[in-house]
């Protein structure tokens, strides 16, 4: 099970999707092949806005910083941050504004309470270096790291509801102790007031 | 590549924005590539201000007289003439050959002067659509533009909703700013203050306005470049060994400005230099509802590609994400592009690895 099956799988057929820091667009095209899910990209990198152009994929270069003023309220049914939200300044704004113009947010980072990471600054003393975080600290795109459990203090004061949770780690997913054993969590969420 | 120039005659009268009918006109255009059987390559290729229908290769017996889109279109090129049939067109009212101030006014034998009528990208588009009918296309695969080209380009897909199915949009505006505006109406002012204006009657006295288009095309320069281009390219680079203290060329930016003035003033028409700047002016496909540009841009029907320059201050970022946004609320197909080029307003017509690449793959996409 990878992320980008888990997302498709959430993903309803139809759906409107906007996907931020979307990369090569490659999720987006699997939504748009497996799901006829159309949307758009948002992505600031040249390279990778060339790529995401080669595969067909509507991009539009923006800056996530920025916010997402450029679309209108409730104009998705899914808004995903993928691998993305720890390279991100400020997640509060930016959450809010997902759920602002998306009924649901799919959010997915790369957890700092993983055991690996645990045993780095526990044991050898340094900030964790790793195959899913291969950054050293002075040089990294990642400006906010958290654990699920930061996420979900995080949620429960933005008032989202947690629709549905993936935690996994090489591929596999992680039902006991996920907070130690998962390596990537992946959530579904949505406003509480919106199911009222 | 060698190009021929060619002119189609329509006799059937037009109906301009402002309310004048022109009763015939022509539009000087090329083509490049061919067009295949099921007519569905076609792409037509709107120029700015000073550009015409010259748009790639050149003509025969004339090696230095390229096109001035042609590290753009071509063999080979990002628009591939290999693949797709392409137009280039002059638009009605400017000096290139196409029907304009300079050319005979039916009802007189003389030149039009100042008698021929403002017209407005819309006037512009509508009169591209007979060329097109007239080149059997009844859907362009493409239409494409830079700057004023963007705006035609732009207005295709929302006078002919149908007949577009790309709309390649380069450096534009959804209406120009006060600002523009302001910097369109000093270059009008230097033109028609010139002694030799004569009222845009010059034609029959033998003289040109020079010194008004001199100073028009100066001031225009200034805006095709950012600040820091222009730094870059000049600096305070004086022209002689020490300032002379008196009013000759001392900067080398003095001296390319003077330049590009005189050169521009040989080849460019004064009473077309107006009418361009006010169909500029003019251009605001929201006015009829209220502002609201998502409003104008619910009959689109077309995919959008925008693009625009970082250091671009005459038509900023900001302006095509205002475009951008008007798509995304009609849920069009749509990708944007911010290139973080240092030339300002005329790095649409140069060429980078990004954004070339990214024409290049987005025709490549475009299904025949």
């Amino acid at each position: 099970m990878t992320e980008s099956e888990t997302i498709a799988r959430w993903v309803t057929p139809g759906a409107r999707v906007l996907d931020l820091g979307c990369g090569n667009g490659a999720l987006l095209k699997q939504l748009w092949q497996t799901r006829q899910a159309p949307g758009y990209g948002v992505e600031i990198d040249d390279a990778k806005v060339l790529e995401c152009i080669r595969n067909d994929v509507n991009v539009l270069q923006m800056d996530l910083e920025d916010g997402l003023s450029a679309f209108q309220d409730g104009s998705f049914d899914f808004v995903i941050l993928s691998e993305t939200l720890q390279a991100i300044h400020r997640q509060e704004p930016l959450l809010r504004d997902m759920l602002r113009v998306g009924r649901e947010a799919i959010v997915s980072f790369p957890n700092f309470g993983f055991w690996k990471a645990r045993i780095q600054i526990t044991f050898a003393g340094h900030m964790p270096v790793s195959k899913e975080l291969p950054f050293q600290w002075y040089d990294t795109p990642n400006v906010h790291h958290c654990t699920l459990v930061d996420f979900e203090a995080l949620c429960a004061k933005l008032n989202l509801r947690i629709l549905e949770r993936l935690v996994l780690d090489g591929g596999n997913p992680v039902n006991f102790l996920p907070n130690l054993l998962g390596s990537l969590a992946v959530y579904r969420v949505e406003n509480k007031e919106r199911g009222k | 590549m060698i190009v021929e120039a060619r002119k189609a005659k329509f006799s059937e009268p037009l109906k301009l924005t402002g309310g004048a009918v022109l009763p015939e006109f022509e539009i000087a255009y090329e083509t490049y590539g061919k067009l295949n059987a099921a007519r569905s390559n076609a792409v037509l290729v709107c120029h700015a201000l000073n550009a015409s229908h010259h748009v790639a290769g050149t003509y025969a017996g004339e090696p230095d007289n390229v096109g001035w889109w042609d590290n753009m279109v071509g063999p080979g090129k990002p628009l591939d003439t290999d693949r797709f049939f392409v137009i280039g067109n002059n638009y009605i009212g400017s000096c290139f050959g196409s029907t304009g101030p300079t050319s005979t006014n039916p009802a007189t034998g003389r030149p039009w002067g100042a008698d021929f009528p403002v017209v407005t990208v819309e006037d512009w588009v509508a009169a591209q659509s007979r060329l097109a009918d007239c080149l059997g296309i009844a859907r362009f695969a493409a239409v494409m533009g830079g700057s004023l080209g963007a705006m035609q380009a732009l207005q295709w897909a929302l006078s002919f909703p149908q007949r577009v199915r790309h709309s390649i949009v380069i450096a534009a505006t959804p209406r120009l700013s006060t600002q523009n505006i302001a910097f369109n109406e000093v270059a009008r002012q230097a033109i028609m203050t010139d002694p030799d204006f004569h009222g845009g009657h010059y034609y029959d006295k033998g003289v040109v306005p020079r010194r008004g288009l001199r100073i028009a095309r100066m001031i225009g320069h200034i805006t095709y470049l950012s600040d820091d281009a222009m730094m870059e390219k000049f600096g305070r680079v004086l022209r002689r060994a020490a300032p002379g203290f008196d009013f000759d060329v001392d900067f080398e930016i003095e001296s390319y400005l003077r330049h590009q003035g005189d050169k521009f003033s040989t080849y460019f028409d004064a009473n077309t230099y107006l009418r361009i700047t006010k169909a500029l002016d003019y251009y605001d496909p929201a006015a009829d509802y209220g502002g609201d540009l998502s409003a104008a841009f619910a009959r689109a029907q077309a995919d959008f590609l925008v693009v625009s320059f970082t250091s671009d201050w005459r038509f900023s970022s900001a302006r095509s994400r205002e475009i951008v946004k008007a798509l995304l609320d009609n849920k069009r197909v749509l990708s944007y592009l911010e290139i973080d080029a240092p030339q300002g307003h005329d790095a649409f017509l140069l060429d980078d690895a990004r954004y070339f690449g990214a024409l290049r793959a987005y025709f490549g996409n475009i299904a025949l």
